[in-house]
């Protein structure tokens, strides 16, 4: 039975009050603090009434991994182990959201790519888990350094997708992304990116919520479907896969669900706009030239917007924060004064530049690039010099590296 | 030159504390009412290994991160930066802004005419400062290197006040401070080289300050002028 009885107002056993999140997370002050993506990542988790955290250590993760550990050992986590593996990791999460625990777990680059079979799962079973994903590198020669090709195989595994620009957004959407992931008519698992290292190991001022308050606990009797019921879906299926296409309603069942788990991602999108203030930001999008970028590239744009100001050229700024909802709406709009569009990106295929191609009119506005890869740092001078370039102003050679 | 923003980019090894000296100079700029920001780059964590690490100071919000490719100020750690190509870019100087300066921790010099040359067309003053030897001889370890690096790099360029250095000192070393494996380990051996931890504080600091007021005399003599603020106003 749903529980009747409302924590709010009550306190844990850390002395934290059960604290509406609307309110804890728009209402309540904030505290400035001057910190690393990683420890913001324990911040955020010790307001989260997380009750199970799985870790696996993989750089850049590890830290922010390392961190909650310390939180459970100040009791701020019901129960904090390590898995044998990133595969297992993601494993043991299934089973402890069928438990009915709110789960959370850290992972970065080739760990994402080794427990992805997981992912498809964890949505199919409608398990509403958090994961952290620190891009990196997955490619040999090996790289530790941001680059956000693995969050192109996370965009239809059935996850929610968000890609953190900031510190700042990550603290606010750990948070924020339990309350989305948790409605009944989403309950999906939520992939909360950011470029690792410029997220994780950069000190940055963020503002936090109040120490002394938290979320309320998960309540796993909102789960749309039947907790482990060996005779419903998705379950079901699990029991017999192999009859799934001889046995017509096995078959039916399993293709609607799969429709119904992006039917959950559509209806995500009032949730999701209401949690983090809409699936994009823009700014100055009246302009001719735009910047369209999500992660660090949208800071890297930033920069590269104070420049071209400083000579004159006028750019507007379209910051995808959710991939997963995709917002095609919001992007049409934003662009369709553009002449040109810029899409930087830290990663070699740009992928980014290909969703928004498929969605907008006129999509040979769109100049995929500049890309930097393999965990390269993308100056803002070199997006200056891709977009001067494209519109026939002259631009100064930059002396890079060896040069 | 007054600039809206100073790059300082800091080349060590793995074990120096280059971190550390970004993270703890991004702090004091942080109290000192400043913006900034400051972050890593290396590889496997090992001693010997290059590591990098940047830290961003300025008067507006700063949202550039990475790997800072054009910076106003470079600091090499240790030598091998130089003589071995221990560094992600090479030369060392590669993309130093003109009007910059470059602090190298060695008691001899190091390089060639050709870099002599072409720092000088860049306008590019050039710092040498033993700061390993400093850091043995005041703080009485070489673990203390980094102290003489972030000291000299605020004796020039005054981008963050001794007060602001003190208190960030404490805020890192003086409570406990989880980082990767690799971080916590060197946090434990610096610690036993000292009796108590306000020992590790104050001889830390004190490294610091000589550092400090070294690097402030060479560049009064020297005239050399790289400050954060507002270029506007101090027209």
């Amino acid at each position: 039975m749903a529980e009747t009885k409302s924590h709010i107002g009550t306190q844990n056993k850390k002395g934290q009050t059960y604290t509406d999140p609307w309110e804890m997370m728009h209402e309540a002050p904030r505290n400035p603090s001057f910190y690393t993506g990683s420890e913001v990542i324990k911040e955020a988790l010790r307001r989260a009434s997380c009750d199970v955290m799985i870790a696996y250590p993989i750089t850049p993760q590890s830290e922010a991994a390392a961190l909650i550990g310390e939180l459970f050992a100040e009791g701020y986590i019901g129960d904090y182990f390590r898995g044998e593996s990133e595969f297992a990791v993601m494993s043991q999460c299934a089973g402890a959201a069928f438990g009915g625990a709110r789960v959370f777990t850290t992972t970065a680059g080739p760990g994402t790519m080794r427990a992805m079979e997981n992912f498809p799962m964890w949505a199919g079973a409608r398990l509403p888990i958090q994961m952290i994903v620190t891009c990196r590198g997955i490619n040999s020669p090996l790289s530790i350094q941001p680059d956000t090709i693995e969050i192109s195989y996370l965009l239809n595994t059935g996850m929610l997708v968000w890609h953190a620009e900031t510190a700042q957004d990550f603290f606010d959407w750990i948070l924020k992304g339990f309350m989305v992931s948790e409605e009944p008519e989403v309950h999906l698992p939520l992939a909360l990116c950011c470029d690792g290292f410029f997220v994780t190991h950069t000190k940055d001022v963020v503002n936090l919520t109040p120490a002394d308050m938290c979320l309320p606990p998960y309540d796993p009797y909102r789960s749309p479907v039947p907790c482990m019921d060996m005779e419903c879906p998705p379950v079901r299926m699990m029991r017999d896969p192999f009859i799934m296409k001889s046995n017509y309603i096995s078959y039916a069942t399993h293709a609607s669900w799969q429709q119904e788990i992006w039917a959950a991602i559509e209806r995500s999108r009032k949730h999701t706009i209401k949690w983090i203030n809409g699936l994009v930001d823009t700014e100055n999008t009246d302009a001719e030239v735009v910047i369209v970028a999500s992660g660090t590239a949208v800071s890297q744009g930033r920069e590269a917007i104070r420049l071209l100001e400083d000579e004159g050229v006028r750019c507007g700024l379209v910051k995808v924060k959710s991939l997963r909802p995709w917002p095609g709406e919001e992007i049409r709009e934003a662009t369709k004064n553009a002449k040109h569009i810029f899409v930087p990106e830290f990663n070699v295929t740009g992928w980014l530049a290909k969703e928004i191609k498929a969605t907008i009119p006129n999509s040979d506005r769109v100049h995929a690039g500049p890309h930097v890869c393999g965990g390269m740092t993308m100056p803002p001078e070199i997006i200056v010099s891709e977009i001067k370039t494209a519109l026939g102003l002259r631009s100064e050679s930059l002396a890079g590296r060896g040069s | 030159m007054i600039k809206k923003r100073l790059n300082i980019r800091m080349s060590g090894l793995g074990g120096q504390g280059a971190v550390t000296a970004a993270h703890v100079m991004a702090m004091a700029a942080n109290k000192d009412g400043k913006f900034s920001i400051s972050n890593p780059f290396f590889g496997a964590e090992k001693r010997m290994a290059p590591a990098e690490s940047y830290c961003r100071i300025g008067i507006e919000r700063i949202y550039d991160r990475g790997e800072l490719v054009f910076p106003d100020v470079i600091e090499v750690f240790h030598p091998q930066v130089i003589t071995m190509g221990k560094s992600y870019t090479m030369p060392f100087y590669s993309g130093v802004k003109e009007g910059g300066v470059v602090i190298i921790n060695s008691a001899q010099p190091l390089l060639s005419e050709e870099d002599l040359t072409r720092l000088k067309d860049l306008n590019v003053s050039l710092f040498y400062i033993a700061g390993t030897e400093l850091a043995i001889e005041v703080a009485g370890t070489e673990l203390s290197t980094n102290m003489s690096m972030i000291g000299s790099v605020a004796g020039i360029t005054k981008c963050v006040s001794m007060e602001a250095l003190d208190g960030a000192l404490q805020e890192r070393f003086g409570k406990k401070f989880v980082a990767s494996g690799g971080t916590a380990s060197l946090d434990e051996a610096i610690k036993k080289k000292f009796a108590k931890k306000e020992m590790l504080l104050a001889k830390n600091l004190a490294t610091v300050k000589r550092a400090y007021e070294i690097a402030s005399e060479w560049a009064e003599k020297n005239k050399v002028e790289l400050r954060v603020g507002n270029p506007a106003v101090a027209a």
